[in-house]
C-alpha cells in the first residue's frame, strides 16, 4: 500500500493564548512512500516527525492537506478504520494483560464479517507471535519481559491485524545498544517477510541509514531531502543533511570561492568552474581526505586513533567550525604521529560547497 | 541503617507523634480490651468512694451485646447500609469520575463542585436531606401533610403519589433508602477524588493504543480502565467498608440522635450508636457492654476487610 501525503500541514495552537505564536510543527510535507517499502523519518527532535506519524496514523488531524493510502483519502478516515498498525515509543503494552492476550486484543475488537473464533484467533496471534519470535513467551506478562522482548510483542499486537501500514515511533530508543543493532536487523527482517509499508521515525541517523530503503530527513518542520539513504549522504541538499548524516559528523570550515577555485584560508584545494566568487561553508567527509604532503591545505596534527582498519587523524585548522578535523583514512597509510603538520589533498566527490547565507548546497 | 550514636536523634524526632499516638490510641485500644473483658466493668464506679473495685474477668459483656433485644436489628441495619452503599457509590463514583477524566472545559471547574460534599459537615447535609424528604408541615396527629419535601414534589409533579420518607408512620425500607441515598452522595466526593486520580496517572498511549485497535468505549472502559484502576477500586472499596461499618452521623443528621422515625426510635441505629449509647447510658456496666461491643466491631471490620484484601488479590493487577 503507497501511502502519499499531500501539502500536509499540522499547527498546534499556542498553550498561552495571550503570548500568541502557535507552532507549526509540520509544514506542507508532500511526498509519497512507495509500495511494501520501509522509510524512516529522520530529523532532530522536535522537528515534527512523530506528529506526521501520528497524522498518517490518524490519532492526530492535519491542520490542511491530505493523506491517502493507495488511492483512497484517508484524512478524514478515523484511526481504526485506516488499517494501521502502530507501535509507541515505550510499546503501551497492556500490563494487566498477558502477552497472548495483548497481541490478540486487537482481534477482540473486530466487528461484523470480521469478526472471528476464538480458535482462528488464536491461531493469528500465534502466528505474529512466531514471526518476531515470541512464541515461548505468551503467558508472560510485559513487566516479566526484557526491553527487547517488550518491543516484539508490540510489533505483533500491530501485525495481528494484518495492517496496511505499519508505523514505529522511536522502536529503538528504549533499547540498550547491543539489542539496538539486533532489533534493528529484525525489524527490517519483520519488514521484508511480511511486506507491509513501513514508517518509522527515529533521531538516530545511523539507525535510519542502516535499514531504511528511504530516508525523509526533517527540520522544524520543513522536509529537507528525501531519497535512498546513501543518496541523501553523497548528495545533500544542504548544509543541515550534510551535518545531521554520517559518523563520525562532516567537517565543516569556512573558505571562498576565488577564481573558480575552491579555497580554504588561501589555500586552493579543488577547481569549481562557474561559481561565483563568495564566502561559503565547506563541508567535507571524514573519508575525503587523502594524505599528500604537496597538497595546500595544510592543518595542525593533534593526535592520531588507531582504529585497526582505518586511521583516524584528528587535526585543527583556523578555519574549521568543528573543534576538530577528523579524518579517517586506510590503515596503509603511514602517518608521521611527531608531525606538526598534516597536508591533505580532497576527493572531490566527498567535498560540498553551500552558500553561506542560506546554507544551501551550491553545485559544481 | 543509621549510626546507633545518632539513633536517639531519630528517637527525638519520632516522640512528639509516638508520645501522641501511645496516649490516644494504643492506650484506649488495651484498656477497651481490658474493660471489655471485665464484667460488668463500670468507669467511675468505686473510684468516687476511694475503692478500687475488682471485677471478675470475662465474657458476660459479650452476653449482654449478644442479648440486647435490638442487636439483630442492629447488626442487619449496620450490614445492609455497607452492602448497599459502598457497590453503588463505587460504580457511580467510577462513572462520574470517567466522564470527569474525558471533558477538557469546566473540569476543575466541576471537580471542585463534586468535591464539596466532602468539605460540607454531615450533620448539615443531613438537615438538608431531611428537609428534601421531609413532609413539611405534618403535625402531631395529622394525617395529611399542608407541605411536602422537595423529592415528594418531585414525585408528584411527575403524577407519583408521595411517599412518607423519613416521619412518623414511615416504612423501614422508606427509611433505608433515604438512608442509602445519603451516605452514597456523601461518600461520592472522596472516591471521585481518588479514582480520577488514579485515571489521570494511566498512560494516555493505552487509550491511544486502543483506539488504533478500534476498541469500542465499553469495552475500554471494562477491559483497559477498570483493570488498570484496580488497586485505586480496592482501596475505595476497602476504606469505604470499613466506613460504612462505622456509620452512625449520617442517621443522626437525618433523624436525630433517637436513630428512627419519632414513633419507632432506634429503629436505624447502627453498630456505632449502639456503642455510643451505652456508653451514655450510665447504667452499671455500662463501659464493659460498649467495650465489648466496640471490639466486635473491630472483629467484623477485620474479617470482612480480609475478605476483601482476598477477593482483591485475585482481581486487582500489578
Amino acid at each position: 500500500m503507497k501511502v502519499v501525503l499531500q501539502n500536509l500541514t499540522k499547527i498546534f495552537p499556542s498553550r498561552d493564548k495571550k503570548a500568541g505564536g502557535e507552532v507549526v510543527a509540520v509544514n506542507d510535507f508532500t511526498f509519497e512512500i512507495p509500495d511494501g517499502k520501509l522509510i524512516g523519518l529522520l530529523g532532530p527532535s522536535g522537528c515534527g516527525k512523530s506528529t506526521t506519524l501520528y497524522m498518517i496514523s490518524g490519532l492526530q488531524k492535519p491542520t490542511s492537506g491530505k493523506i491517502f493510502f493507495g488511492d483512497d483519502d484517508v484524512t478524514e478516515l478515523a484511526t481504526e478504520n485506516r488499517g494501521i498498525g502502530l507501535v509507541f515509543q515505550n510499546y503501551a503494552l497492556y500490563p494487566h494483560m498477558t502477552v497472548k492476550q495483548n497481541i490478540m486484543f486487537p482481534l477482540e475488537n473486530l466487528k461484523g464479517a470480521d469478526k472471528m473464533s476464538k480458535d482462528q484467533m488464536l491461531e493469528r496471534a500465534y502466528e505474529a507471535a512466531k514471526l518476531v519470535q515470541i512464541d515461548e513467551l505468551m503467558d508472560r506478562k510485559p513487566s516479566e519481559l526484557s526491553g527487547g522482548q517488550q518491543q516484539r510483542v508490540a510489533i505483533a499486537r500491530a501485525l495481528v491485524k494484518m495492517p496496511r501500514v505499519l508505523l514505529l515511533d522511536e522502536p529503538l530508543s528504549n533499547l540498550d545498544a547491543r539489542l539496538r543493532l539486533q532489533t534493528r536487523e529484525e525489524i527490517r527482517r519483520i519488514q521484508k517477510e511480511t511486506g507491509i509499508t513501513t514508517v518509522f521515525v527515529t533521531h538516530d541517523q545511523e539507525e535510519a541509514m542502516s535499514i531504511s530503503d528511504m530516508i525523509v530527513v526533517m527540520k522544524l518542520g520543513v522536509l529537507q531531502q528525501i531519497g535512498k539513504p546513501q543518496d541523501v549522504y553523497d548528495d545533500p541538499v544542504n548544509l543541515f543533511v550534510a551535518k545531521f548524516l554520517g559518523t563520525p559528523p562532516i567537517n565543516v570550515l569556512e573558505g571562498e570561492i576565488k577564481g573558480g577555485k575552491i579555497c580554504i584560508g588561501g589555500a586552493a584545494v579543488l577547481d569549481a568552474p562557474g561559481v561565483a566568487d563568495q564566502e561559503v561553508f565547506i563541508g567535507i567527509r571524514p573519508e575525503g581526505f587523502e594524505l599528500d604532503e604537496n597538497s595546500a591545505l595544510e592543518c595542525k596534527l593533534s593526535n592520531v586513533e588507531v582504529m585497526g582498519r582505518d586511521v583516524s587523524i584528528v587535526s585543527t585548522h583556523e578555519n574549521s567550525l568543528n573543534p576538530v578535523i577528523r579524518s579517517i583514512i586506510d590503515a596503509d597509510n603511514k602517518v608521521d604521529v611527531t608531525a606538526q603538520t598534516v597536508r591533505y589533498n580532497i576527493k572531490p566527490h566527498k567535498l560540498f560547497v553551500f552558500n553561506k547565507e542560506t546554507e544551501e548546497r551550491i553545485y559544481f | 541503617m543509621v549510626e546507633s550514636k545518632h539513633q536517639w536523634k531519630a528517637w527525638l524526632y519520632l516522640s512528639p507523634a509516638i508520645i501522641l499516638l501511645l496516649v490516644f490510641t494504643v492506650w484506649p485500644i488495651i484498656n477497651t480490651v481490658a474493660m471489655a473483658f471485665q464484667n460488668n466493668y463500670t468507669a467511675g464506679l468505686g473510684t468516687a468512694k476511694g475503692v478500687k473495685i475488682a471485677y471478675e474477668i470475662g465474657v458476660e459483656n459479650f452476653v449482654n451485646v449478644l442479648q440486647y433485644e435490638n442487636f439483630g436489628q442492629i447488626l442487619k441495619n449496620t450490614m445492609l447500609l455497607c452492602v448497599a452503599t459502598v457497590p453503588i457509590s463505587t460504580v457511580l463514583a467510577l462513572l462520574i469520575a470517567v466522564a470527569l477524566n474525558s471533558i477538557r472545559p469546566l473540569q476543575k471547574f466541576l471537580q471542585t463542585i463534586f468535591f464539596l460534599p466532602y468539605v460540607t459537615n454531615s450533620i448539615a447535609i443531613g438537615m438538608v436531606f431531611a428537609a428534601m424528604f421531609n413532609i413539611i408541615g405534618l403535625r402531631e396527629g395529622n394525617t395529611v401533610a399542608d407541605t411536602w419535601g422537595i423529592i415528594n414534589n418531585a414525585i408528584m409533579l411527575f403524577g407519583g403519589k408521595p411517599i412518607n420518607w423519613i416521619n412518623q408512620g414511615s416504612t423501614y425500607w422508606a427509611n433505608m433508602v433515604v438512608m442509602i441515598v445519603y451516605i452514597v452522595w456523601n461518600a461520592l466526593p472522596f472516591k471521585i477524588l481518588v479514582l480520577l486520580g488514579g485515571l489521570q496517572s494511566i498512560n494516555k498511549q493505552y487509550y491511544e493504543a486502543a483506539r488504533v485497535d478500534g476498541t469500542s468505549r465499553r469495552r475500554i472502559l471494562t477491559r483497559i480502565t477498570v483493570p488498570l484502576l484496580s488497586p485505586m477500586i480496592a482501596y475505595v472499596v476497602i476504606t469505604g467498608f470499613i466506613g460504612g461499618f462505622k456509620e452512625y452521623s449520617s442517621i443522626v443528621g437525618i433523624f436525630g440522635d433517637t436513630m428512627g422515625p419519632k414513633s419507632e426510635p432506634g429503629r436505624l441505629n447502627t453498630m456505632v450508636g449502639f456503642i455510643y449509647d451505652s456508653l451514655n447510658a450510665g447504667t452499671i456496666g455500662a463501659q464493659g457492654k460498649a467495650s465489648a461491643a466496640a471490639l466486635l466491631l473491630f472483629g467484623i471490620i477485620l474479617v470482612v476487610t480480609m475478605i476483601n484484601l482476598q477477593v482483591s488479590k485475585k482481581r486487582v493487577h500489578y
